[in-house]
């Protein structure tokens, strides 16, 4: 049984004028120790993705339809008193920025005990002990000195190992990392996402990894969801999509990317910006920055379809497979 | 000695730039073992930099936040003065020079920053942000023919003309982008200093902003100083590469010697953390310990702290940049005693 559930996930933003539509139908399954990156551009919905699933969303968006069912639990029947146990104990998240994240004004200690005592029965004293054994875990030279220090004496890596530390105070079964290392020096992001691989194989714990950079979601996950506008328009074997992109925009995605060109040469880019949620082309969304378009993607959306590995949602990708087949039974 | 076919249009001579940390006087004064004394505390931004910038090349500088390479980008430009050393452009010294004397080097000049919602005035329509610069520097031009060239370079760098009205806010972030950069062609310019102008864009966008920087490169004859923490970018972008570490000069190569043949080990574990699409599982060089603060430079190489090839002569005594056979400049004792090659 899958750990966590998303199915037809519907997130609207109510604003003066009109209903804007943040997620549409978004669906995906996490089984308990998998890693899964969402990939794409800002405004892509994949913030609000991880956002929706601790129903931390705020006025003005909601969920307006779809079921998240997490270990069994339908999220939506929850109490906000029940949700609060959920979050934090079972399900931790990590953002991008551990300045904002962190209390200036309080010890890294009493911000540890402080999560341990919310959700578990505990003394100031074992409180910080486990503390401890977490800033260890985590690779922090000197823990105990490090708890009676503030979040501005520590570097920004340090900060962001500690974030990670009091994420797995309460040994959750599922991360949620939203572009957690988008802040910090190339060496550093490559010691924290080892640390990130490395506890999560070792505890069995389940990663959502959102970010825009396709090479540390080639190296973190199994398996990959790539949206577009509110959409899931191409999921399935992180090295699949990396190798052999079939969605038109994930091959941009990856094309535009200057190691794939002879250095010098104009890089392969993607006309266009992605649209506002308020002005969203008819049919398929990404249909005026595509090459492919073609009439059939101006009017109709395409559905999001199962082709061998991969799910993509795309006309032209689908008409492809459907000569080939159409192909191998006549040949 | 590698020659260089095209002359140097910049060359930085023992650049040094310290940031006073205790400014008043009051400052300076220290409670210390019971004694009071005065102290002066200093961040060293760059140490005894040198490096020149040949015609028509991309120089870029890469390194992790607080190495120095946007202090360096300033110091070029005339936006900071040097605390030592000299800053030429095409052989005439410009780091000495007033705001007046400055000003035909300002024109020549042009620089891009990292974040364009931050550098457009938010209450000035784009057609007047562009219509300002092209104005002061060529006061002879008449108004008609000033908008011929804004819109000539909105054309330019892919923003609709007809949106010349809009304000900041009304575009998005890559066009913005755009916009700083068509601001700065306006000009003219031979050099441009670009610090970080992409870092806060998209991929795809990031692309076409990429691809606009090298258009112009190629159709003007443009020579750039590239500040970016990217090296993917710098392998694709650049000409020539300089590493900086806490304010100092690691390596400098040709790109593909470089990326190819890195020698110093900051530079080895820099390119091992970038993460690369066939890659499975990360795979680099971990360096241990934290960044050492430039407030109190340790005696030697800067990087001996974090280095695993580091000795006692590291810790005492300061690398000097040196050049190898194949043109690469490298300051580390470990490379010159063959100790690593």
């Amino acid at each position: 049984m899958s750990l966590l559930s998303v199915r037809d996930l519907v997130v609207k933003f109510a604003m003066r004028h009109q209903t804007l539509t943040a997620l549409d139908q978004i669906s995906f399954e996490l089984a308990q120790g998998e890693r899964l990156g969402i990939v794409g551009e800002s405004g892509a919905g994949k913030s609000i993705t991880g956002f929706a699933i601790l129903n931390l969303l705020s006025q003005p968006g909601f969920i307006a339809g779809g079921k998240i069912m997490f270990d069994g639990k339908d999220m939506a029947s929850l109490s906000a008193e029940e949700m609060r146990l959920i979050r934090g104990d079972r399900i931790a998240m990590i953002f991008q920025d551990p300045m904002v994240t962190l209390n200036p004004v309080l010890t890294i200690g009493e911000q540890m005990v402080e999560t341990l005592q919310a959700h578990r029965k505990i003394s100031r004293r074992d409180a910080e002990k486990i503390a401890i054994v977490k800033l260890r875990e985590v690779y922090i030279p000197a823990p105990e000195e490090r708890l009676s220090q503030y979040p501005h004496e520590l570097s920004g890596g340090m900060r962001q190992r500690i974030i990670i530390a009091i994420a797995l105070l309460l040994d959750p079964q599922l991360i949620i990392a939203d572009e957690p290392t988008t802040a910090l020096d190339v060496t550093i992001q490559a010691d924290i996402m080892e640390l990130l691989l490395e506890l999560c194989t070792n505890n069995k714990v389940s990663l959502i990894l959102i970010t825009h950079d396709l090479g540390v979601v080639s190296q973190m996950t199994e398996r990959t969801l790539v949206m577009y506008a509110g959409k899931i328009i191409e999921s399935g074997k992180t090295r699949e999509i990396v190798n052999d992109p079939q969605h038109p925009y994930t091959q941009g995605l990856i094309n535009a990317l200057p190691q794939q060109t002879v250095p010098g040469q104009q890089l392969k880019q993607i006309p266009g910006n992605m649209p506002g949620l308020g002005s969203l082309p008819s049919g398929c969304a990404f249909h005026p920055r595509c090459d492919f378009a073609t009439d059939v993607c101006k009017k109709t959306a395409p559905e999001f379809v199962s082709f061998a590995d991969v799910k993509v949602a795309c006309h032209e990708v689908a008409r492809l497979h459907q000569t080939k087949e159409a192909e191998a039974k006549d040949g | 000695m590698v020659e260089h076919i095209a002359p140097d249009l910049i060359e930085v001579k023992n650049l040094e730039k310290r940031f006073a940390l205790d400014e008043g006087f009051l400052e300076t004064v220290k409670f210390r073992g019971g004694k009071i004394v005065r102290e002066k505390r200093e961040v060293h931004a760059v140490n005894n930099v040198s490096l020149s910038i040949a015609k028509g090349e991309a120089l870029c500088v890469v390194g992790e936040s607080g190495c120095g390479k946007s202090t360096l980008a300033r110091l070029v430009v005339g936006l900071l003065k040097p605390s030592a050393g000299e800053v030429l452009y095409g052989g005439n010294r410009v780091d000495n020079l007033s705001a007046r004397e400055m000003l035909p080097y300002r024109r020549k000049m042009q620089m891009i920053f990292q974040n364009p919602y931050a550098s457009l005035n938010a209450r000035m329509s784009i057609e007047q942000a562009l219509y300002e610069p092209v104005k002061v520097h060529n006061p002879r031009l008449t108004r008609a023919e000033i908008f011929d060239k804004v819109a000539e370079v909105m054309q330019a760098v892919g923003v609709d003309p007809s949106w010349a009205k809009r304000y900041p806010h009304e575009f998005s972030g890559g066009q913005r982008q755009r916009i700083a950069i068509a601001r700065a062609l306006t000009m003219d310019p031979e050099f441009v200093i670009a610090d970080e102008p992409i870092s806060a864009l998209d991929v795809s966008i990031q692309a076409q902003v990429l691809n606009l920087m090298l258009e112009a490169k190629e159709q003007r004859g443009l020579t750039y100083l590239f500040i970016t923490h990217d090296l993917s970018v710098v392998q694709h972008f650049g000409t020539r590469v300089a590493v900086f570490y806490l304010g100092s000069l690691c390596e400098l190569a040709d790109t593909k010697t470089l990326f190819d043949n890195p020698k110093h080990p900051y530079t080895q574990a820099l390119l091992s953390a970038v993460p690369k699409l066939s890659d499975n599982a990360p795979s680099h060089i971990r360096l241990k310990g934290e960044i050492p603060t430039p407030i109190n430079l340790p005696p030697g190489c800067p990087f001996a702290s974090r280095c695993v090839h580091a000795n006692s002569r590291c810790t005492t005594e300061l690398p000097a940049p040196l050049q190898k056979p194949d043109g690469a400049i490298v300051a580390c004792h470990a490379v010159e005693e063959g100790r690593i090659d």
